[in-house]
């Protein structure tokens, strides 16, 4: 178990690496983000380059990149155009998007795995292919359009809840937001645990177990779901950091003040810093989930462990 | 040779649990999982892995033939077909259910519901919500036809040769589908799309081929590898056929069909993606008519004039789950073990 950690950790450098890298040059090509300093007036060329030397934008890019990475493991992420350390930024948009993202999961794990389950245990039944055809809908519809519609019934046509969300961002306003973004995630939950544990319900250890007489509910829940939910744990495990990447339309949708929120704020006034630091720390958070996936999957299941 | 084609082992991407469905996960289950069987019809591998075929009367029927069966008898497979069909048809040739022009907008009749002859109503610029809806297609289905031939071409290519070759390649190929499945797409489009001014498809196809192989790499390689251990690949070596015959005539005959079920089912969510982008603002951009950007302007008066916003709405979703649900058909006909 040992090797395989430090295997899986050390594969999980060079992605690092590579990943903030790419991101590094893509937002390099973003447009020079001196001109965006200026407003909409050209800038003075002798301010321009005093502002370029400043920021270290005068050096080649692969240096700025190391500058950078020794900065960001130190914990500097630099200092935003207007002034304001992007630290203290992340500080207030990383708990709204995590709240909205335990919301979210907590709505997949409930609703998808009860889903998955009760049409998993009933093949062909009218209420599976009732509940198959509604998490094929679900998935075609795009999560900002679901966004808008339930917005539009459930906080401007019927008033169940506020429309839009204020900026503290307490867990009850995230209700709807956090299903929102859930959606299309919640229905391959539900797709997943179906096909798990049909497949599994048809294996010997299940029949063993009904033949010694266990109460039904007991084969459910010690012996079919305990081996039926590691598929779905490892999408759960990486949908985290899908989910907190993918945020930015829902927070957009319902105005949440999340990393969502400042990393489109940071695009739109070309703001390299905030975009990077952003970016960098979730794709952090992604490769992090996927580890920690990784080694309770070998956890579970003693077969990849061993392999 | 038999008459019944030999098992040959070929795992259908993510054939048990719902893993092609799984656009996020489906890669890595279909890696993990142990081969399943697919019969790789000897008649489909050319001359030297097939005998010659002298019971010709009694031929087997090859996958895509028994797949080809079972999908005309698949209701779910008819009407999304039928859809796509009738998607194509409008946006090859949109005026002909559509007379006016999209760009044509009386401000007087901004937000207006339906009137005889424009049934959906008037957008928040009192242009024809019928229209715009129809000549919206255009854009989504080139988008999702492009990428896809794209994403599939650049993603097996590479994936085939990773998984044939092995090696240093293969390795390199890995690290680099990983580095790109660090990112998230959305915010790949943000910070790619947003320095783009021009106003055509083709960045926004551009960019979804560049996040997109990998994963279709994943796989194309998968599946080749599979392939490669097969006996009647070792035959051909035998023979003396050459790494291009037996890459070209026998493994991707064989290889070919999981890519094709997850590229279906990646052109559904490639639209879907393009409408995000452009209702986001970093896509398509007016005067382009997308249903994205018709999305993003209806939004903020969704309260007085709700159909401009539902008629592209409904349009987008029943588009990609036309796509998802063809996807869905096609891949439940390629998998033997349903059989």
């Amino acid at each position: 178990m040992g090797q395989y950690v430090v295997r899986r950790l050390l594969q999980m450098v060079p992605v690092f690496i590579g990943a903030t890298l790419l991101i590094f040059l893509m937002v390099n090509v973003m447009g020079d983000p001196v001109a965006g300093l200026c407003g909409d007036r050209q800038c003075d060329p002798a301010t321009a380059a005093q502002l370029r030397k400043e920021f270290g934008l005068d050096k080649p890019v692969w240096q700025q990149y190391l500058t950078y990475m020794g900065n960001v493991f130190t914990g500097d992420f630099g200092t935003a155009f207007n002034g304001q350390e992007v630290t203290e930024l992340m500080s207030t948009a990383f708990p709204v998007t995590m709240r909205l993202t335990i919301v979210a999961i907590v709505f997949e794990v409930v609703i998808g795995i009860t889903l998955g389950v009760v049409t998993g245990l009933r093949r062909g039944h009218p209420v599976d292919s009732g509940v198959l055809l509604l998490t094929l809908v679900v998935i075609s519809v795009p999560t900002f359009v679901t966004g808008l519609l339930l917005q539009l019934l459930l906080g401007v046509e019927w008033g169940w809840i506020r429309p839009s969300v204020s900026t503290a961002a307490p867990f009850d306003e995230l209700l709807l937001p956090g299903l929102v973004l859930a959606t299309v995630s919640l229905a391959y939950v539900t797709r997943l645990t179906r096909t798990s544990i049909a497949e599994n319900r048809r294996s010997d250890y299940v029949r063993t177990a009904i033949a010694k007489g266990l109460p039904r509910h007991r084969v459910v829940t010690r012996h079919l779901l305990r081996n039926s939910l590691i598929p779905v744990v490892t999408f759960i495990g990486a949908d985290i950091g899908f989910l907190m990447g993918g945020a930015i339309v829902t927070e957009r949708i319902f105005n949440i003040h999340g990393v969502g929120y400042q990393l489109y704020q940071g695009i739109l006034r070309q703001n390299t810093q905030t975009v990077v630091g952003f970016v960098t720390v979730l794709v952090l958070v992604f490769l992090l989930c996927n580890l920690v996936v990784d080694l309770l999957y070998a956890v579970l299941d003693p077969r990849i462990r061993y392999a | 040779m038999p008459d019944q084609p030999f098992p040959s082992e070929g795992a259908i991407a993510g054939s048990g649990a719902g893993g092609a469905m799984n656009l996020a996960a489906g890669e890595a289950a279909t890696l993990d999982r142990p081969p399943s069987g697919l019969p790789g019809g000897p008649e489909s591998t050319g001359p030297e892995g097939a005998a010659p075929s002298a019971a010709s009367a009694e031929r087997p029927r090859s996958l895509w033939s028994d797949a080809w069966r079972d999908l005309r008898r698949n209701p779910v497979f008819v009407v999304s077909a039928l859809i796509i069909l009738f998607l194509l048809f409008i946006s090859l040739w949109p005026s002909a259910i559509a007379s006016g022009s999209p760009l044509k907008c009386d401000l007087a009749k901004a937000q207006q519901g339906s009137a005889p002859g424009h049934p959906f109503g008037y957008d928040g610029q009192g242009c024809d919500v019928y229209t715009r809806t129809v000549y919206g297609a255009r854009t989504s289905v080139m988008v999702g036809v492009c990428a896809t031939l794209g994403v599939a071409v650049l993603g097996s290519v590479l994936g085939a040769l990773a998984g044939f070759f092995g090696g240093l390649w293969d390795s390199f190929l890995s690290r680099i589908t990983d580095i790109f499945f660090a990112i998230p797409v959305v915010l790949g489009g943000l910070v790619l799309l947003s320095v783009v001014t021009s106003n055509s498809v083709w960045p926004v196809i551009g960019f979804i081929v560049l996040l997109g192989w990998p994963q279709i790499s994943r796989i194309a390689r998968g599946a080749v590898i599979t392939a490669r251990q097969n006996d009647y690949v070792q035959a051909a070596r035998a023979l003396g056929a050459s790494n291009s015959r037996v890459l070209l005539r026998h493994i991707a005959p064989n290889a070919v069909a999981p890519v094709i079920v997850v590229a279906t089912i990646a052109l559904g969510t490639y639209i879907a993606l393009e409408a995000t982008l452009s209702y986001l603002g970093v896509g398509l951009k007016p005067p382009s008519v997308s249903w994205g950007i018709d999305i993003s302007a209806a939004s903020p008066y969704i309260r007085n004039a709700p159909h401009a916003l539902l008629w592209p709405s409904g349009a987008l979703a029943l588009t990609v789950l036309a796509f998802i649900m063809l996807g869905d058909a096609v891949r439940d006909a390629l998998d033997p073990k349903l059989r």
